[in-house]
């Protein structure tokens, strides 16, 4: 039996004083859509870090497909690292590269594959995500939307087993937020890939979740399926999902 | 996946080689010309008054072949490659660029500072010697025009006056000056916090601390040049 994609277990994380989490246990199978929610600068992103060996956890265990990952060597982190996909939250192509030059560079990057081959493959997942048709556009040249969708063609040119998603609606109008939402819920139909989506825009996580947790001052408080979210009994997972501010951050103006 | 690659593509080192190599040509050539002609000028009055201006096509000679022509050089790249791999590495650390690259499992060193560094270094030596060459063309002008030193008596005096021990201390100079402007601007670039004052700031930190260190190893240089080949 295949390990689960990613699993951490008890994961702390203190930049000084600052704890950002406190032991945290996670665990996404394969074809599993795990939505984290939270507040902004609650360490949603920092787990995405943590799963990628860009941080270091204080202490826990962080595995990806059984492969623990703090304290990797670095060539086997980049090998690990090449089965993971990842979406940031402002696309981060490469500016001073075409559309076609950025969805070519893990290929060329990281692959033997032939020209002909890596053309074929970069029009295949540009068609996925209804881009093809600026392949030969500098970054600079789309709209946020296009470059979202650009970067998720990007993520799965290796044909990830994880694709990670950081705030993958944030800056985008409702229609192209929607078109992003139906397109991670399309990719990880098609291809089986784990995707893990950070974020807190309620309405695009209650579309695209298989799964929900829910991160508040470094704890997972809540984990379950949308349906079990809408109705859970902890009062702050309610003001989360009802967009009710606590008492400690109403303004007296 | 890909094994037993080489450190980096052809495509990545030619590409940086041509902005670092072939952009600054025009800016030290010229700076080189103008210094070798001032150079010629002043030493050229004081050598007058001891008839020995003959002299002068020497002086320019050693002094850019094994000092001046390195270290102009060095200087000159530091201010205008050091400062674009600054700012560029800076930028696309701010804008998640080199996470993104390292995510992807291609490593930010192997990608980014590797053609680089590899660039600057190897350009080093070339841009000296067309360095060392502007300024014998502006020694040659003044030559001619202030000494009556004509351009065919010019030629001998410099071939005569190049000992190789000149040659090698300026190679080996302008080696080690590329080394020193291609670690410190990728290392500035890729260690920027905080934005786009951050990225400021450590363009300008990189290129004053580039130039400091090219004219720290420069005197060192000089210092173990002259301990092992000059007693």
């Amino acid at each position: 039996m295949k390990p689960p994609v990613v699993e951490l277990a008890d994961v702390y994380l203190k930049f000084g004083d600052n704890e950002i989490l406190r032991g945290v246990n996670l665990r996404v199978e394969d074809g599993e859509r795990l939505v984290v929610l939270g507040q902004s600068g609650g360490g949603k992103s920092t787990i995405l870090r943590l799963i990628l060996g860009m941080l270091q956890p204080t202490s826990g265990s962080v595995r990806v497909r059984g492969h623990e990952i703090p304290h990797m060597s670095r060539r086997r982190l980049n090998l690990l690292r090449q089965r993971i996909g990842m979406v940031y939250q402002y696309s981060a192509l490469i500016s001073s590269m075409t559309v076609r030059d950025n969805l070519a560079l893990p290929l060329e990057e990281l692959t033997r594959k032939k020209r002909k081959e890596m053309d074929e493959l970069i029009v295949k997942n540009l068609q996925r995500v209804g881009m093809e048709e600026h392949l030969d556009k500098l970054p600079s040249e789309l709209s946020g939307g296009m470059r979202k969708r650009v970067s998720l063609a990007r993520a799965m040119m290796l044909e990830p087993e994880l694709i990670l998603y950081d705030e993958p609606s944030a800056g985008l109008d409702p229609i192209i937020s929607s078109v992003i939402d139906e397109l991670m819920v399309a990719v990880s139909e098609h291809s089986g890939a784990a995707s893990i989506i950070v974020t807190h825009e309620l309405e695009s996580a209650f579309k695209v979740a298989t799964r929900m947790t829910m991160l508040y001052e470094g704890v997972i408080i809540a984990d379950g399926t949308p349906d079990e979210f809408r109705q859970h009994p902890d009062e702050r997972v309610r003001n989360f999902i009802e967009g009710t501010p606590p008492e400690d951050l109403s303004f007296d103006i | 996946m890909r094994r037993g690659k080489a450190p980096f593509r052809a495509i990545h080192l030619f590409a940086q080689t041509d902005r670092a190599g072939v952009g600054s040509l025009p800016l030290v050539a010229l700076v080189a010309f103008f210094l070798g002609l001032t150079m010629a000028l002043l030493t050229g009055y004081q050598l007058k008054k001891l008839g020995q201006e003959g002299m002068v096509p020497a002086l320019v000679t050693v002094a850019f072949t094994r000092e001046l022509g390195p270290l102009i050089t060095g200087i000159m790249v530091a201010g205008r490659v050091g400062a674009a791999f600054t700012a560029e590495l800076g930028t696309m650390r701010v804008a998640e660029e080199v996470d993104a690259i390292e995510a992807m499992g291609i490593g930010s060193r192997r990608f980014l500072v590797a053609p680089r560094l590899t660039a600057v270094t190897f350009l080093m030596p070339s841009l000296s010697v067309a360095a060392v060459l502007a300024a014998l063309v502006g020694g040659a002008l003044i030559c001619k025009a202030q000494f009556s030193l004509s351009f065919s008596a010019y030629r001998p005096l410099v071939v005569d006056a190049l000992e190789l021990r000149d040659v090698v201390a300026g190679f080996v100079k302008s080696l080690l000056f590329g080394v020193l402007v291609g670690l410190i601007s990728c290392y500035k670039g890729l260690s920027v916090r905080g934005g786009a004052e951050g990225v400021g700031n450590a363009t300008t930190s990189s290129v004053v601390q580039a130039i400091v260190a090219v004219l720290g190893f420069d005197t060192l240089t000089n210092i173990v040049l002259v301990a092992l080949f000059e007693q």
